[in-house]
């Protein structure tokens, strides 16, 4: 492999649109000044001097750029890209033709319930779906994210305990866990303590009941975790930590795993969180937007989120604001409504049992890669960190291969970029060294997967030959690899005018 | 696939690693599917039980605004390229994505006049209370001083996320429509950690943001203004007026109503606060070949690296709603978003004039207002909002719902899709109905 053969992506120097156009140019013509213009309405003292230097561009130079930044982009509708925990399936076109229409997409967030009846039924709906998938009864919509529902989870804990004269101090996260997870608990006011992690890549149960006291105020737990495994005593956990008076927190970042084959309301879960954008198609946007719901038991219920929905006897909905217990708002309006549309079209188009299927699906295809990984003769350099089989996602260890083929995860990951696949989750979960987190999801095919294996296989088998070539990859892409430390160094974060 | 596996059934795979007693053994009590096209036509029902800004001319705004969304951005949103990769952990391949952040990022900090911009937080309210947050982990402190002018939600928002962490929250009042310059000094102190007021307030008034500012300038508090975007053309910016961190609600730039969300916050501040900055912050590089590249940057300060100790839990930004903000201001440009500005200034004026002129009208405050206002009605506001609707007009927003001293008072949003002749409509509707429920209780004429 040569770099010095360009591709077209590659001749073409990143220029920013504030370095486009020209003075006066613009693709916005405003409106006419149809009413009689008043000198004064602004003291001088309050006005802006000179006008914030943005672009000056035309229309079509305005397309023309953001149309060729695109193609610099990897998505999903071009191509695999198994990256574990972030559950990449297939976003519906359908989802985002019924979110458009103006009845959902131009209603006003303070138009009174009387006139947004049909967007109350449909988040009512969604709430009662949630609920059920999670075995839980209560339902906020409210939390714009994963991080965001773990805030409302753990502030919920808070409050519930606050409500029975109870300060603990301590929230339990094992170290699987998301990072999501510690940084929430200290933006709650607890101090985090970690729980081991057992030869099965559970939760070390000996090590829970040591940490587990009276100053406990909430295990979080993802189930299955990380590892891609269900820990299978998970009973035993939700025993020990309801036994000490603590609430469990279930991340739902997982879910995609069991829906429809087991919920965390039955595992002993007071509070999960959801995240729409993964398990239930809300597209990733490139980092956002997305919406994290909770369901919880009844002893939460007091405490969810205001306003919530209610519907009256005649089948009218409301939204009740007066909920003293609350824990309040966690941000503006009713939540992140254009999401909701979205995952209430995914739910009403499978059912239970497409739901279920996907499910199926997702952990059928993650066991068929490993497999067929296993069957290349992969396993060898990169063995699976923890089981036998796993559920919708599953971490190996790059270790060997690093020992053995003096490559590590990160170059195996930039040389999938030059097969035209986005690489798996690396270096997470922290336990694991040189980890590599693939979830395929149900979106799949079969030949998509075998494909994979193959090109992991090859890679390999380059390496043995020259372990260069993955070192120094990718070869292909718009850029090649980034100086990450000197961007950190010296922050360059916006364009000098 | 399963004989590669090794196993006997799909069931086999869960049997094998999920307890029986925790398997659901029932089907999920959900309804069952629908094909695509009774899934379009089940959801436009539902829309069609809705009364959007489509169905009737809306003044209703009070945090969220009906500005008129361009074409271009409906196109930009839907790409493939953009609405469906994850956040970009693989630089190389997300050039684009990564390219948009640092391009927004440079727009907000034009737009503030503040060195620093973050790729975006979720929404306005959170972005608030995400700022307290900044300042409790910069300083310490246990108060802050918080304008009873910004919007109630993220005053709300501010405290739930404040009982977590603990800061204690002081609120001071309203005077003549503004933040009471007197009440403002007084609370501040030296266990002030923050100060926190909205431009234009949530009356629509425009506060003297510099004097704000300049009050706290002899404590440790972190100054903290909650901007509206829109106006930035021609008010002068936070970056100007002495204030650290300028968060606010991105909605306005691009971004649908969407009964409330998708939209995002910005948050943008001083130099001092680049590496306490909550979210993503997309940074240039070079890479080995010397190709101008973009990266995601500072990322120690951030939860997957630093775990508890990180700045914030956040690690969503908005950035397809970010990317409608950036090309939105882009759509403008420098000169459109000067002549928005001075277009709404002059709408707003004449509608606030065209009401007062009401019998039974009158202007709740008399400051400079430049896209809202307040006025207070003679007759009972929910009733007289329902007249109005019923004449296909919405007069705007109930103040009594969230503030208990003006239950007489009515905010009026004014955006570029009002003209002049739907200003002029609601004056006549809103006038008839003023007029019919003072007649009803018999008052006036």
């Amino acid at each position: 492999m040569s770099a010095t053969t360009q591709t077209p992506l590659q001749r073409e120097e990143a220029t920013t649109i504030f370095e486009k156009g020209a003075p006066g140019r613009r693709a916005f013509s405003c409106p006419e000044m149809d009413v009689p213009v008043v000198d004064g309405l602004l003291p001088d003292g309050l006005r802006r001097s000179e006008p914030p230097r943005l672009p000056e561009v035309s229309e079509p130079e305005l397309v023309r750029h953001y149309v060729n930044l695109s193609k610099r982009n990897f998505d999903l509708d071009s191509g695999f890209y198994p990256l574990g925990s972030c559950t990449m399936k297939h976003n519906p076109r359908l989802h985002e033709r019924v979110a458009a229409l103006p009845g959902h997409a131009r209603l006003h967030p303070l138009q009174d319930p009387a006139h947004a009846q049909g967007a109350l039924e449909l988040m009512w709906n969604l709430e009662r779906a949630l609920a059920e998938i999670a075995g839980l009864p209560h339902v906020s919509l409210q939390p714009s994210a994963g991080s965001h529902g773990e805030l409302a989870g753990v502030l919920l804990t808070k409050a519930f305990h606050a409500d029975r004269g109870e300060e603990r101090t301590k929230v339990l996260t094992p170290d699987t866990a998301h990072g999501t997870n510690p940084a929430t608990v200290t933006m709650a006011g607890y101090e985090v303590v970690k729980v081991g992690t057992n030869a099965d890549g559970g939760v070390d149960v000996d090590d829970l009941r040591a940490k587990a006291g009276p100053d406990v105020a909430c295990l979080m737990l993802t189930n299955p975790n990380t590892l891609g495994i269900f820990d299978s005593n998970i009973e035993e956990i939700a025993d020990i930590v309801h036994g000490v008076g603590a609430t469990l927190y279930y991340d739902g970042a997982n879910l995609n795993a069991v829906m429809g084959i087991s919920r965390p309301g039955d595992m002993g879960f007071d509070i999960v969180h959801f995240n729409l954008h993964k398990s239930f198609t809300q597209p990733h946007g490139g980092g956002g937007p997305g919406a994290g719901p909770i369901a919880v038991s009844d002893r939460m219920e007091p405490y969810l989120p205001r306003p919530v929905i209610t519907r009256s006897g005649d089948g009218q909905f409301d939204l009740d604001d007066q909920r003293p217990k609350s824990i309040g708002k966690l941000r503006g309006f009713q939540g992140n409504y254009g999401c909701f549309v979205r995952s209430y079209a995914y739910i009403r188009s499978l059912g239970a049992e497409g739901l279920k299927d996907a499910s199926e699906t997702a952990v059928l295809n993650a066991n068929y890669l490993l497999a067929r990984l296993r069957s290349l003769g992969v396993a060898d350099k990169l063995p699976l960190a923890f089981g036998e089989l796993c559920m919708h996602e599953f971490v190996l260890s790059g270790a060997p291969m690093k020992r053995d083929l003096q490559i590590r995860t990160l170059d195996l990951a930039k040389r999938l970029l030059d097969h035209g696949f986005h690489p798996p989750t690396v270096y997470f979960p922290l336990l694991v060294d040189e980890a590599l987190l693939i979830e395929p999801t149900e979106t799949e095919t079969r030949e998509t997967l075998d494909a994979f294996a193959e090109v992991v296989a090859a890679i390999l088998r380059e390496a043995q030959e020259d372990p260069t070539i993955a070192r120094e990859a990718p070869y292909t892409t718009p850029v090649r690899r980034l100086d990450e430390a000197a961007a950190a160094k010296r922050p360059v974060i916006r364009q000098a005018l | 696939m399963l004989a590669e596996i090794g196993v006997a059934s799909l069931q086999e795979l869960f049997d094998r690693q999920i307890p029986a007693a925790v398997r659901l053994e029932r089907a999920l009590d959900l309804p069952a599917g629908m094909a695509e096209q009774d899934v379009y036509a089940h959801l436009r029902a539902l829309a069609a039980a809705n009364t959007s800004a489509e169905d009737e001319v809306t003044f209703l705004g009070a945090g969220m605004y009906d500005h008129y969304v361009p074409a271009v951005i409906d196109m930009l949103m839907g790409r493939s390229e953009f609405l469906t990769p994850y956040t970009p952990y693989q630089p190389e391949i997300s050039q684009g994505g990564l390219q948009v952040m640092f391009e927004y990022q440079t727009a907000i900090s034009e737009l503030t006049a503040l060195p620093v911009s973050n790729a975006s937080v979720y929404e306005g309210p959170s972005a608030v209370a995400a700022a307290a947050y900044l300042a409790k982990l910069a300083n310490g402190k246990a108060r802050v001083v918080v304008s009873r002018g910004v919007h109630p939600h993220s005053r709300a928002a501010l405290r739930t996320l404040a009982a977590g962490y603990g800061h204690q929250i002081v609120e001071v009042g309203l005077r003549d429509g503004v933040t009471d310059p007197d009440a403002w000094a007084a609370a501040i102190d030296q266990d002030t950690s923050a100060v926190i007021f909205q431009q234009p307030n949530f009356l629509g008034a425009v506060e003297d943001a510099s004097a704000l500012a300049l009050a706290a300038k002899d404590s440790p508090a972190v100054v903290v203004g909650s901007y509206d975007p829109i106006p930035l053309g021609i008010l002068k910016p936070p970056g100007e007026c002495g204030v650290d961190v300028a968060v606010g609600e991105g909605q306005t730039l691009g971004n649908r109503l969407d009964f409330g969300g998708p939209s995002f916050g910005f948050f943008a501040a001083t130099d001092a606060y680049l590496r306490r900055m909550p979210g993503r912050i997309a940074g240039e590089t070079r890479d080995v070949d010397g190709r101008r590249g973009f990266v995601l940057t500072l990322q120690t300060r951030e939860q997957h690296i630093r775990r508890e100790k990180a700045t914030s839990n956040i690690c969503t930004a908005q950035a397809l709603n970010a990317l409608a903000g950036v090309v939105y201001l882009t759509w403008l440009g420098r000169r459109g978003l000067v002549d928005l500005g001075e277009l709404l200034l002059q709408r707003t004026h004449y509608a606030r004039e065209a009401l007062t002129a009401l019998e039974g009208v009158e202007a709740l405050h008399e400051q400079p207002v430049v896209r809202e206002f307040a006025v207070r009605l003679q007759a009972p506001v929910d009733r007289v909002i329902a007249r109005c609707q019923d004449a296909g007009v919405n007069p705007g927003f109930a103040l009594g719902r969230e503030y208990d001293e003006h239950p007489d008072g009515l905010l009026v949003a004014v955006t570029e899709q009002r003209s002049k002749a739907d200003i002029d409509r609601l004056a006549d509707v809103l006038g008839a109905a003023v007029a019919a429920e003072r007649q009803t209780a018999g008052v006036g004429a």
